[in-house]
């Protein structure tokens, strides 16, 4: 098994938070992990995005090539589309459908939707709106959508939740959890 | 032992704690700054006493180090491939020394993800003299760490550790060793050998040359660099650090049909690459960064077999290495996946909302509006995003704002303006304010006051709570150290004060003071 999974989103969504749990995942059922991330001045605000790698077979490259990921899963909507020339042809796009605006020229969002309608196989849901209800993060939602995808079972992220977020108390690790589950029957 | 998910940067700390480390003194640089954080934050070096500062910059941390190797304890200092400029002093004459014990970890940032340039710390180490070492993945620069130590101690040597960002800041699972025990203190066998006086250093430079032949004995024996044989020998191709990793990428399970050097150790093992320069048609060379490689096989003259690189831009010249990049390079197709919409736009970085620097520079953009000719020289931090407001002109390198503001005003530009912030201030700032009080020179120094370091992830300041007392110290007149909290509400009171230093002929110093945000969420948090 192997997927290769771009995570992106903007700077300070947490997004790499998620790339964490599925690592922790993976590593804990034995298999091999490299995940790439970005520090330093384009975290902050700017456009960021993370390369998550996982198989079952040595990996050998910390970064996707072009046109290999499985799985692009963003925070945002125009974020998603960015990424695109990582998708393979089979690929699927899980993004966030609510847009993060901190820029002046920010596209219309129905020129960006008739963009997402576009491709082969592509999730587009308001993560956040879910996320706001369970007092949880955006990303956590997105994370339980994007969990049938990653072939790991439910259970084993639902583990790496509790050893990542145990130290915080049981109760950040119910929200996560709640919200990876909201995430998971949303759609 | 069951293995832990590191960062490549992270796999080097623990690295240190369990090689038996004593001293780790760094400065904090992208995409370095994560192995000196580890070792402060771990529980582990705390019980065993091990020492791990930030320091006010890379030279004064490096000399720590030297410090350190003096005791004859195992000593590490951090930083990025520009920071290596900063302490190039103490590196060149730590390799005279022949100083025991000392890694020396440089992060390079190919593709210059948050940097000013692209310089490959190799060409300093080449230059020093000295080996280095270059990992290819997690693991070995976890296991490495403790080969450049015994490999250091043995051969008389500081060595030079690189690592590209996307080693720095990538995890993937590595497996520790058994930790070791720290030196016992002890003293140079040899009382001349830290004393550099001509004498000394003529008779240990010859010592730095006459080690050669060992370094590079080390390179070819010590099992880091390989030769990979392959079936077809139309192409030989050196690997350098993660190189390694991208070519693999293009082939299914990491075969390769063509005789491969994989390189992790400097100087380079002159057996291996003859055999491949003999044995093969054609060369090419795949390094994650400068042609340091290229440039030392191709020779000046380029005569010979054909070698191919970053050199003749068979690979582009400047930017990260990629699988994609070295597939062309092979001549193999590379499958894109769709273009990115033209709806997509840029979404650059920029200060956080509610960040005291905007409210710093909305009144500086303000002024500036009055004096066409005036200019702002900024420097390095988050601040320099400023330059998306249209508030600073200039960004070159650590403490070059009042430098530069110094060195223009001189010549006729008014007003004169240096925007700096704190941690800059303290990295080199200081000496450069100096200057301008010695020279009673026209300029505003601005000293933006966050507390701490937040570029790099809110790392304690040098120069924190002193800024003031430091002004003073340097000759500022106390009249014109002018202190502000930076809030929409104090916008007129700033112009105001702005307007008055600009009137004073001499050395004024601004401080806008007001906490980071992104720290100030830190601490409500806790």
């Amino acid at each position: 098994m192997k997927k290769d999974i771009i995570l992106c989103g903007v700077g300070g969504d947490g997004i790499v938070s998620v790339a964490k749990i599925i690592s922790d995942a993976a590593l804990n059922l034995g298999m091999y992990v490299k995940q790439s991330e970005i520090h330093g001045m384009s975290q902050r605000g700017g456009s960021v995005f993370s390369h998550l790698r996982i198989s079952s077979d040595p990996i050998f490259a910390d970064v996707i090539p072009e046109g290999k990921a499985d799985i692009i899963l963003s925070s945002e909507p125009m974020e998603a589309l960015r990424y695109l020339p990582f998708l393979a042809p089979e690929g699927w796009v899980i993004t966030n459908s609510d847009p993060f605006i901190n820029i002046k020229n920010y596209p219309e969002i129905e020129k960006i939707n008739a963009e997402l309608k576009k491709l082969k196989h592509c999730v587009s849901f308001n993560a956040n709106e879910i996320a706001k209800q369970l007092h949880a993060r955006g990303n956590m939602v997105l994370l339980g959508a994007a969990a049938p995808y990653l072939e790991i079972e439910f259970a084993e992220l639902e583990k790496a939740i509790q050893s990542i977020f145990g130290r915080k108390g049981e109760e950040v690790v119910n929200t996560n959890i709640a919200a990876i589950r909201a995430g998971r029957d949303a759609k | 032992m069951s293995k832990l998910l590191l960062l490549g940067d992270e796999a080097i700390a623990q690295a240190f704690i369990d090689a038996g480390g004593s001293a780790i003194n760094s400065y904090p640089g992208t995409p370095s700054t994560q192995i000196t954080e580890y070792v402060i934050k771990s529980k582990e070096a705390k019980e065993k006493g091990v020492v791990a500062n930030w320091c006010a910059n890379e030279k004064t941390a490096l000399e720590a180090s030297i410090g350190v190797a003096y005791t004859g304890k195992r000593a590490m200092t951090c930083m990025k491939h520009v920071g290596l400029n900063v302490c190039g002093d103490p590196f060149m004459n730590a390799a005279i020394i022949g100083t025991k014990g000392v890694l020396i970890v440089v992060a390079d940032d190919p593709s210059m993800f948050s940097s000013q340039d692209e310089q490959d710390s190799r060409f300093y180490g080449h230059w020093a003299m000295i080996p280095m070492l270059e990992p290819s993945n997690q693991q070995e620069a976890y296991d490495m760490v403790f080969f450049g130590y015994e490999l250091s101690e043995k051969l008389g040597t500081p060595v030079l550790y690189r690592i590209p960002t996307r080693l720095a800041h990538s995890r993937a699972g590595v497996e520790r060793k058994p930790a070791l025990p720290q030196n016992p203190i002890t003293y140079p066998t040899d009382p001349k050998s830290f004393v550099l006086l001509p004498v000394n250093a003529k008779r240990l430079y010859r010592d730095l040359i006459d080690k050669q032949p060992a370094f590079t004995k080390a390179s070819e024996e010590s099992g880091y660099n390989k030769y990979i044989d392959g079936t077809d020998k139309k192409l030989g191709i050196i690997t350098t650090g993660i190189a390694y990793n991208y070519l693999l990428e293009n082939f299914a399970g990491g075969k390769c049909p063509y005789p491969v050097v994989k390189i992790t150790q400097y100087p380079l093992p002159f057996n291996m690459l003859n055999k491949l320069y003999d044995e093969c048609d054609e060369i090419l060379v795949l390094e994650d960064g400068q042609p340091f490689v290229e440039e030392q096989i191709k020779g000046f003259l380029g005569k010979g077999k054909k070698v191919m690189g970053r050199l003749d831009e068979t690979i582009r010249r400047d930017g990260e290495l990629n699988a994609e990049k070295v597939a062309k390079a092979l001549g193999l197709k590379v499958e894109n996946g769709p273009a990115v919409p033209e709806v997509v736009t840029n979404r650059p970085p920029a200060l956080c909302q509610g960040c005291p620097h905007v409210d710093s520079y909305e009144a500086v953009v303000e002024v500036m509006k009055k004096y066409e000719h005036g200019r702002v020289f900024g420097d390095i931090g988050c601040y320099t995003l400023g330059f998306n407001m249209g508030a600073i002109n200039t960004t070159v390198c650590m403490g070059a704002s009042i430098t530069m503001a110094k060195g223009a005003s001189e010549m006729g530009i008014f007003p004169s303006i240096a925007v700096i912030g704190d941690g800059t201030f303290g990295h080199s700032g200081m000496t450069g304010l100096l200057d301008c009080v010695n020279e009673k020179a026209n300029v505003i120094v601005m000293i933006l006051d966050n507390d701490i370091t937040a570029m790099t992830g809110g790392q304690p300041s040098s120069a924190n709570k002193k800024l003031h007392n430091i002004c003073i110290g340097l000759g500022v007149d106390p009249a014109h150290i002018r202190t502000i909290e930076p809030l929409k509400k104090n916008h007129d009171e700033f112009v105001k004060i702005l307007e008055e230093e600009i009137a004073y002929n001499g050395v004024s110093v601004i401080i806008p003071q007001r906490t980071c945000l992104v720290e100030l969420k830190k601490h409500l948090k806790k």
